[in-house]
């Protein structure tokens, strides 16, 4: 059986207390480690007022180029300004973007494999076909065109990753309404008049929702890849607001005399999707076995 | 068979056709003329209205479409806006530098990924399996530019082993050689994880088949079970992988050209956006979409030859 007729058929499953969840997660060690990362990353974007005595866009020449010291924890870069400060608000804006756009995505994702699993079938086809010919753009391809029309800015990163990740989410969603269709439960429901939106929403969407949360968690990497990417072109966040991606560019022009800058930008995005990815191949391993092997 | 193959090949014409639907419909409908795009800020009102005219731009939005479509399927992708040449020309120029960064991340990820998968396979649950495990994750997650960077200041930087930058002298195979190892390993590391992942899992279910089993009973080795029995059907997975993995590595060979200064379809597309090129950007991303969903046709028609189930199914 193919890979993706597996994930397809895989059973229905639901997320379990929180508590719960934490105890099974912190038992794993990637899990541990994962969880650990995620909420460091996560605290230090949260403080990043508190934790930096700069301000992310204060100029000051007379402070370029410093090496990491403990007057600046990872030196300053081309403009003087502190990285240390530029990392933990880059953090806010990567962070920001990667829940925002998932959940945009999931959102649409949902909506739309709904309805292509329960409309009629032309209108399933037609969704198909779409979803296809959507993926198959290499992303980065698909995001400079939508960058070279719009011109560069946050909206347009949210754009492209709600673009390259719907196909997916809505597949997902589209196979088990499918499935679920024709359930007895469902066709209890509508035989007593219900309508197709309560029928949606109130007995099937939330049999469905369990996995593909799992597989948006596991994307999140992928979107904060995404983001520092584009701006790493800088074709994402505009300057001065700090971003990794942009602080690997200004670091990568000066990559001969000050490598801190790009070892500056570099890190928190290594420990972000490592974290990120540690923690949602536990949690899908914990509640989803069968989801292993998603290419 | 033949069956298979060409319903296979239809439904990849037909994604492609709606694909070049959406890039138009993404050109059309986003604000911003395309003309004025490609002429700046500083056109006047008239050097618009005749660009306009020129890319057929006042004409109804079918009749454009139905130009865009049929003129792209002849091969003619319109012409440069600066230097007048042919948007195919320019992007085949540069389409052999692309090819050979994927082909050589393809073979990092085959070289190190199918020995790796195979050896945590045969240790299963072992230290090495974990090891391979962890690493295979790790990697995959890593977003390439990141490789590109470090490995650009770790090996060309501060080692100085390889070049920084470009694709080597034209005519010097060991030069173009040695300036393709760090920018094939930035875009192939993350498929080394795949792949090892794959191999392992599909080389568990392969050595748990009835065949594998008659050949222990014949008393074969353990190392010729493994590596010429079950390794065989173990690394089919691999192609289907690949296939989709191509896609993958095209958008991470953009950041590996520009890291690596290298030429090749991501830099044109790149340096094409900061002057507002704009047709060889739509003209690139159309080729190499197509290019992407032919080897996914063409390891759909390879997998369905070697695996009749596969075949079943897309009926």
């Amino acid at each position: 059986m193919s890979e993706q007729a597996l994930i397809e058929q895989r059973p229905l499953t639901r997320l379990g207390g929180l508590g719960r969840v934490l105890r099974r997660i912190m038992r794993e060690p990637l899990g541990a480690l994962g969880l650990s990362l995620v909420v460091f990353v996560v605290f230090m974007a949260l403080f990043a007022d508190l934790l930096s005595s700069y301000a992310p866009t204060k100029l000051s020449p007379a402070d370029r180029f410093q090496p990491a010291s403990w007057l600046h924890l990872l030196g300053t870069d081309h403009l003087g300004r502190d990285l240390f400060s530029r990392v933990l608000h880059g953090g806010r804006i990567a962070l920001a973007i990667a829940l925002g756009a998932t959940g945009a995505s999931l959102v649409i994702g949902i909506v739309l494999g709904l309805v292509a699993g329960y409309g009629p079938r032309w209108l399933d086809n037609l969704m198909l076909l779409l979803f296809d010919a959507l993926k198959s753009f290499p992303t980065v391809m698909l995001a400079l065109t939508l960058v070279t029309l719009t011109g560069p800015s946050l909206t347009a990163v949210v754009v492209v990753v709600v673009l390259v990740s719907v196909p997916g989410y809505a597949r997902i969603i589209r196979t088990q309404t499918l499935v679920l269709k024709s359930a007895e439960h469902v066709m209890a429901a509508r035989s007593m008049g219900a309508s197709t939106t309560r029928i949606l929403a109130v007995h099937i969407m939330p049999n469905v929702i369990g996995p593909i949360l799992i597989l948006a968690s596991m994307d999140i990497p992928v979107v904060v890849a995404i983001e520092a990417g584009l701006s790493f072109l800088g074709l994402g966040v505009r300057p001065p607001m700090p971003s990794w991606g942009s602080i690997l560019n200004d670091g990568f022009a000066n990559i001969r005399d000050s490598y801190w800058i790009v070892v500056a930008g570099g890190l928190p995005i290594v420990l972000t999707t490592l974290g990120f990815t540690f923690l949602g191949e536990t949690l899908r391993d914990v509640f989803d076995p069968r989801l292993r092997g998603r290419g | 068979m033949l069956r298979y193959a060409l319903k296979r090949l239809g439904l990849g014409i037909v994604i492609v056709s709606v694909a070049m639907m959406m890039l138009f419909a993404m050109v059309y409908v986003i604000p911003g003329d395309p003309a004025s795009v490609a002429l700046g800020p500083r056109a006047t009102p008239q050097m618009i209205e005749a660009l306009r005219a020129r890319m057929g731009l006042d004409q109804p939005i079918w009749m454009q479409f139905l130009k865009f479509y049929t003129s792209a399927v002849r091969g003619d992708l319109g012409t440069e806006v600066l230097s007048g040449r042919q948007v195919l020309d320019v992007v085949f120029e540069q389409i052999p530098f692309t090819l050979a960064l994927i082909a050589g991340a393809i073979s990092w990820s085959v070289l190190l990924g199918i020995p790796l998968g195979c050896i945590a396979a045969v240790r299963r649950g072992g230290f090495v399996d974990r090891v391979v495990g962890i690493l295979s994750v790790a990697v995959i997650a890593l977003p390439s530019f990141v490789i590109a960077i470090y490995s650009l200041l770790i090996f060309a930087v501060a080692l100085r082993w390889l070049p920084a930058i470009g694709a080597g002298e034209p005519g010097n195979l060991k030069s173009q050689l040695s300036a393709l190892i760090l920018p094939s390993l930035a875009v192939g590391l993350g498929w080394v994880g795949y792949i090892a992942r794959m191999v392992r899992a599909s080389m568990l279910e392969t050595l748990e088949a009835s065949h594998i089993r008659t050949a222990r009973a014949f008393g074969l080795t353990d190392t010729r079970i493994t590596y010429s029995y079950a390794l065989r059907i173990a690394i089919l997975p691999t192609i289907t992988l690949l296939g989709v993995g191509i896609g993958h590595m095209l958008s991470s060979s953009v950041f590996a050209e520009i890291v690596f200064a290298r030429p090749g379809i991501g830099k044109l597309v790149y340096e094409a956006i900061s002057v507002r090129n704009y047709p060889i950007v739509t003209g690139a991303v159309l080729v190499t979409t197509v290019f992407f969903v032919v080897v996914n046709v063409l390891a759909d028609i390879v997998i369905g030859a070697l695996d009749p189930r596969v075949r079943a199914s897309f009926d």
